[in-house]
């Protein structure tokens, strides 16, 4: 009960401009402090706002406002860290599964409120009712999880588990009636391969889940380059023929996602299209700074590149960066002499935003760079909230964790240990777990005794 | 007479429980049908094996006999699953059966406060829900403060074999006709479990030529914790491995609907893990040929177990079963196998003290609770004993966690989610069983059993003794480094190992899973004993591994000090579902763990009850 949970605290997640984490528990202070720029966080004054940026590993995250609830005076009465992220949903997420991977754990529906409760910070008659709403919210809860998972996804994730038990009941076979020798042994040499089958599944399980979200949430599309090079028109192009609707989010720092379009029924999301005006009329200092915040936002990156000049410094640094993420180069204005000379393996465009050539190859191309074409968006087979997709993904760490110990030499019954939780974890996803599911196994799988 | 505590039955559960009661100083009585069948092994020749060797462990670390026993009557032992970690390693020993009894008996003439009486108990005495004493089929009264039940497979046992049922215990013993219908009469739940034995072939008409035989360690292994080995390894017996085959096959399927099982002639259910024969076959249609072990039941007579082939069949089947398996074709079948059918409570209405929750004072243990197993039945006949002494003497009971030991968990299975077969240690019921090791039952166990008082001093010095050593030991490890010699890099490079930094230290270099301690400690001073050599290098090598499990435990511990008070009404909890309103009032948990641990019983509904728990709790403090 008194570990640190952690959860996306706002509804609709990506859809707003900005969401908030929150997280309450002891360790809260310390996490942040691993993950936030500024170390000395956790030193700080209670409730108080502070500036920064979320950071893994060197790399910056997001720019945040974070805001510091020492206990007791807090909702929970347990030290609480808000986190106000503006990257839109798959920022959101990311930092969510950093402060899981630092120690904190998803919290379950209405835990807040219940260790709010628990701690005496909401009284007996407040506490009726959501007695009342705890039970409404599991409920709903499990319902939810269970029609978001499509029976096909329910399958692969069951087909897993099975693989995991069969595995593990053969290993506590082996170890509980070790005189059979009849039984399949398993060894260092013969579970290799059978954890590396579990692994390639569910990586494409994690990553067609990933395509889910996708196509659930949109692609987010940030267009880069220097100024001039016709980012503006292309914009125009990309919209204007599909009369998608401009909004404009007034009074917020940085509106994520501003325009949007269908394509093969797919959602589009341009994003900060206001910067890449302001970045075209003004000033050019901001414009590597800008793209950089604007490639962490992105699913994917479209470089604009003008087929009338050669390339500068600037956009063979940007070509070098985004060389490692998923990206397209437009090369622009092709209706003029070509000076660019190109080499690189990220897929080109060529086309005139002006005169809308290449705009219908671009599109094509962004549903391409996802694997996507084949896709039937009705059959698609994904995980399709944070909460699963962070359990596969634990469960791919735990299968990892495996693989390298047992090349280290573990002795099985340590294995054992992790293979258990993978087994968990994939269990939780279907909301099926029961120990005795794994003794029952045994004596159904093997043929032993007096 | 008037006794403290009186204990019914001389198996497993009842030797521990009578011993530790007398030991705790209170006079105790111990009834038995048989004075000399006390100690017998009416099944399998062996004492321990995967689990169940950690639990004669933790017997003997909380005071227990069973270990000390063990050591003085095998004629083999050996180290299961050696190569497949500490976690679940265990001793089995091939056990005398005639020895065993004999030393058992003799230990427990020796213990003070306790005498030993024959006769048959068939009624509890019991006034206003407490137990004063038990009434035997004469007639005669005995009066005492508590009463523990440990009477195994007697209640109402019928023998059956093929069509044939008769009733009585194993041995041609009386069964126990009536109390098990009282017991009914005062409120307990009875059910009908099964269990089964192989045939006995007489070892004079074996062909051992023609099986592989399986020998016992080099290595000296005791049970006990505080005694030396006092054997000699290399006069060890063998056991011998043997396979059906499709001959045996044919007649078993052939003759299906004679055995009891299949001719639907039990009603008892039966174990899982212990499936006959005929079970096997049929649940496991396309297994070629199954293992079976040959192995000696005394070096005083010449009787031999036949494990694995378990069976209901008629003796003329058995016959023709026996003699499909190669080396046994001449065997001349001295008992036939046959399977076995009694009256035991239902678990879920002990507490985990292992009192009866209906009758106070009454502690049951062993077969009684629906378990299988000489050692479940010790490590269970302790934990009565143990805690009737406490009962009497005022004293919190001792409740061992599922992080503390493998009885630990035996206990809390049993009374939180009840049996419905007889119930069999194995190492994958406990979840930390990585804590729950064989090398350091008594680290985990000696503390308890020295606040409540089941060890003697000596006892607890070794223990006190072993730690310290631990300690100093790691010490060394960590203050050391490995040597910077020419003989040293030669002793890596013989074994083919990269030479380290000089800088490393002793403990660091062993983190590396390719050195052993055994391998270093060449190179170090004759300080320590190999028994803390082992307990060192698994703490320094399983390091990061026992520290999860720790974590895993620290949650658990946090979630067993939150109490559920004894007058809870469930009743009152809105919004209970309605199968955790009744899980929870029939079983009613003592803490939010156990609570957890039924089945039935979701996340929601726990919080729930939290909330309710801290509601009530808050009232009362501002009363």
């Amino acid at each position: 009960m008194e570990d640190t949970i952690v959860a996306i605290s706002t509804n609709n997640i990506g859809i707003g401009a900005i969401n908030i984490i929150r997280m309450s528990g002891k360790e809260s202070l310390n996490i942040l402090s691993e993950v936030f720029s500024n170390q000395k966080i956790k030193n700080c004054k209670s409730h108080t706002i502070h500036y920064g940026f979320i950071i893994d590993n060197n790399e910056k995250i997001d720019e945040v406002l974070v805001s510091i609830l020492k206990a007791p005076k807090t909702y929970t009465k347990e030290d609480i860290v808000e986190i106000n992220c503006h990257g839109g949903y798959a920022v959101t997420n990311k930092i969510l599964e950093l402060l899981i991977s630092k120690g904190a754990r998803l919290a379950q529906p209405g835990e807040f409120t219940k260790r709010a409760y628990l701690n005496g910070r909401i009284n007996l008659l407040e506490a009726e009712s959501i007695e009342d709403l705890l039970e409404s919210q599991t409920e709903n809860q499990s319902a939810l999880a269970m029609n978001h998972l499509t029976g096909k996804t329910t399958k692969l994730i069951s087909s897993l588990r099975e693989k995991l038990v069969k595995l593990l009941s053969n290993i506590e076979v082996n170890i509980d009636y070790p005189e059979y020798q009849d039984e399949l042994q398993i060894t260092k040499n013969n579970i290799e391969p059978i954890l590396t089958e579990i692994k390639k599944e569910l990586e494409v399980i994690i990553t067609e889940s990933k395509n889910g979200e996708l196509i659930k949430n949109g692609i987010k599309i940030a267009i880069i380059g220097k100024p001039n090079v016709g980012k503006s028109s292309l914009l125009n192009a990309l919209l204007e023929r599909e009369k998608a609707i401009v909004t404009n989010i007034s009074g917020t720092t940085r509106d994520t996602v501003e325009a949007n379009l269908i394509h093969k029924g797919i959602l589009l999301n341009l994003i900060d299209t206001a910067g890449i005006r302001k970045t075209d009329d003004i000033i050019e200092q901001i414009g590597v700074k800008k793209s950089k915040q604007l490639m962490q936002e992105a699913d994917i990156i479209i470089l604009v590149l003008d087929n009338s000049q050669k390339i500068n410094s600037e956009e063979q640094k940007l070509l070098n960066t985004i060389e490692q993420k998923n990206s397209i180069i437009f090369v622009n204005k092709i209706d003029l002499p070509p000076q660019l000379e190109l080499n690189t393996k990220i897929p080109i465009i060529y086309g005139s935003a002006f005169q809308n050539k290449g705009i219908e190859q671009l599109k094509d191309q962004i549903i391409t760079n996802f694997n996507l074409d084949n896709l039937n968006a009705k059959d698609l087979t994904y995980l399709s909230n944070t909460r699963q997709i962070a359990l596969a993904k634990e469960a791919l760490t735990n299968i990892n964790n495996v693989i390298k110990a047992n090349q280290q030499n573990i002795p099985i019954d340590m294995l054992t240990i992790e293979l258990k939780i993978a087994w968990e974890n994939l269990g939780k996803i279907i909301g099926e777990y029961y120990e005795e599911e794994l003794v029952d196994n045994i004596f159904k799988r093997f043929c032993l005794g007096k | 007479m008037n006794y403290d505590i009186i204990v019914v039955g001389g198996g497993h559960a009842g030797i521990e429980a009578s011993h530790i009661s007398a030991f705790k100083g209170h006079k105790t009585l111990l009834i038995t049908m048989n004075k000399k069948n006390i100690g017998d092994m009416p099944c399998n020749p062996s004492i321990g094996g995967t689990a169940k060797g950690v639990i004669v462990r933790e017997i003997d670390a909380l005071g227990g006999l069973m270990g000390k026993i063990a050591d003085k009557s095998h004629f083999q032992i050996k180290m299961l699953n050696n190569s497949k970690g500490p976690a679940v390693r265990a001793l089995r020993a091939q056990a005398d059966k005639v020895v065993y009894p004999q030393n058992m008996i003799k230990a427990l003439e020796e213990t003070k406060n306790l005498t030993i009486k024959e006769g048959q108990v068939e009624d509890l005495i019991i006034e206003n829900n407490q137990v004063k004493g038990i009434i035997l089929d004469n007639g005669e009264k005995i009066t005492s403060k508590a009463v523990i039940l440990t009477t195994g497979t007697y209640l109402k046992a019928n023998i059956l074999i093929g069509s044939e049922n008769t009733e009585g215990g194993p041995h041609g013993e009386k069964r126990s006709n009536h109390l098990s219908d009282n017991l009914k009469k005062y409120g307990l739940k009875i059910q009908r479990l099964k269990t089964g034995t192989p045939q006995r072939i007489k070892a004079s008409s074996i062909d051992f030529s023609v099986m592989k035989a399986e020998t016992g360690d080099n290595e000296l292994w005791t049970f006990s914790n505080d005694e030396a080995a006092s054997y000699d390894p290399n006069t060890q017996q063998k056991c011998y491995l043997l396979y059906t085959n499709e001959k045996t096959h044919k007649i078993i399927l052939d003759n299906l609907e004679k055995s009891a099982m299949y001719g639907g002639y039990v009603t008892g259910i039966g174990p899982r893990y212990c499936p006959s024969i005929e079970d096997k076959l049929v649940r496991f249609k396309d297994k070629e040929r199954h293992q079976l072990f040959l192995e000696p039941e005394s070096l005083y007579y010449d009787e031999w177990y036949l494990q694995g082939f378990s069976t209901s069949m008629p003796r003329d089947i058995q016959e023709k079963m026996v003699h499909s398996l190669k080396g046994l074709e001449k065997a001349i079948i001295s008992k036939y196998a046959y399977a076995i059918e009694y009256d035991a409570i239902d678990p879920l209405q002990i507490s985990p003290t292992l009192e009866s929750k209906i009758i106070s004072n009454l502690f049951t243990a062993g077969q009684i609770n629906g378990t299988s197993g000489y050692e479940e039945a010790g490590g269970q006949g302790i934990i009565a004993g143990i805690n009737a002494s406490l009962k009497l003497e005022n004293q919190q009971p001792l409740i061992l966690k599922r992080n503390d030991a493998y009885i630990g968990v035996l206990i809390d299975d049993l009374v939180t989610k009840g049996t419905k077969e007889p119930y069999r240690m194995l190492t994958s019921r406990a979840e930390y069983r990585l804590i729950l090791r064989h090398d350091n039952a008594d680290l985990r166990l000696r503390e308890y059993a020295h606040r409540v008082g089941s060890i003697t001093e000596q006892q607890y010095q070794n223990y006190l003794t072993k730690k310290n050593k631990i300690k100093e030991c790691l010490e060394f490890l960590k203050n050391h480094k490995i040597p910077n010699s020419k003989e040293f890099h030669e002793q890596l490079i013989k074994k083919s190992l990269t030479i380290p930094n000089t800088n490393m230290t002793y403990y660091n270099f062993l983190k590396r899973p390719e050195i052993t301690i055994k391998f270093l400690s060449q190179n170090f001073p004759n300080l320590f004993k190999k028994e803390i050599l082992e307990e060192v290098e698994i703490m320094i090598k399983y390091e990061g591994y026992i520290k999860k499990t720790a974590k895993e435990v620290e949650k658990l511990v946090k979630l067993e000090a939150k109490q559920i008070p004894n007058d809870i009404d469930y009743q009152k909890i809105k919004n209970l579902a309605s199968e955790a309103r009744q899980k929870l009032e029939q079983i009613r948990p003592l803490t939010i763990a156990q609570a957890m641990r039924i089945s039935g019983v979701n996340p929601s509904d726990i919080s729930i009850l939290s909330i309710y728990l801290k509601k009530e709790y808050s009232k009362n403090e501002t009363k």
